[in-house]
């Protein structure tokens, strides 16, 4: 099922509705690609709440979004993953280094906050 | 082998079907939220892995006792090109494609036992277990 994207203010938020197919996590990473220049955004927020499976092709996927993103000039972050979740992707070995992670949108809007905050304040 | 679901494999979302059926038997068998979504991320990997080396297979999924154990195995089958270095195969990071290698060993880790058969020009057969607590 497609992902659709958000935009909210500086960021894009990537809301997962059901569970994704290959073919929907790649569809994803071209959206998303895409609609950071469009739209000009300086963060990402992909909510992988509904998610009952992130397996070795679902890390591998979501680790090269947010490398991709990040050389488009964005940063990403990861929320929503479950307990069950995180616990088959300990037991896996998968890890999802250099990329940000948060509990929920909330706190996830508060990283982006933090790290792809306006950080040329004095040239405005 | 008794009440068994067979999932055809041949594309990516079968990937998605067999997994839900794995969560559902799961279910149908005791299994708890977390022995669940182990068992479903590794139908997930083992299917994967008929999809990028043997094109088509099947999952065959069903309810298992030894005495009073109960438990479900997985059984990933496919009439592929087989592995010619199993050993290799098993190595945590080891990859022939572009993946992280870690679907099989992975598979293996998630459940309570990992047995692969597989011949070179004949096909792999992957059987797992995981046994109720």
């Amino acid at each position: 099922m497609h992902v659709p994207v958000l935009k909210q203010g500086d960021y894009l938020i990537a809301s997962v509705q059901s569970v994704l197919s290959d073919a929907d996590l790649l569809q994803l990473r071209d959206d998303l690609a895409d609609r950071v220049g469009q739209s000009r955004s300086r963060g990402v927020i992909i909510d992988v709440t509904v998610l009952d499976v992130i397996d070795s092709f679902a890390t591998r996927t979501l680790r090269a979004i947010a490398h991709m993103l990040k050389l488009r000039g964005a940063e990403t972050v990861i929320v929503g993953i479950q307990p069950d979740v995180a616990f088959a992707m300990v037991q896996l070995g998968l890890t999802l280094e250099g990329v940000g992670t948060a509990l929920d949108l909330e706190e996830g809007l508060a990283y982006l906050g933090r790290v792809a905050g306006r950080s040329v304040s004095h040239a405005k | 082998m008794q009440n068994e679901t067979r999932v055809a494999i041949s594309c990516a979302s079968d990937i998605v079907t067999a997994r839900q059926k794995g969560r559902q038997l799961g279910m149908q068998l005791g299994f708890g939220g977390s022995d669940l979504t182990l068992i479903a991320t590794a139908i997930s990997e083992v299917a994967r892995n008929i999809v990028d080396h043997a094109k088509s297979g099947e999952i065959i999924l069903a309810p298992i006792q030894q005495g009073n154990r109960h438990g479900i195995a997985l059984v990933a089958r496919d009439d592929g090109p087989g592995i010619p270095d199993v050993t290799l195969a098993m190595q945590y990071g080891y990859s022939t494609r572009k993946g992280l290698g870690v679907g099989l060993p992975g598979a293996k880790w998630l459940m309570d036992e990992f047995d692969i058969n597989t011949k070179v020009g004949k096909g792999t057969t992957i059987t797992m277990k995981k046994w109720l607590r």
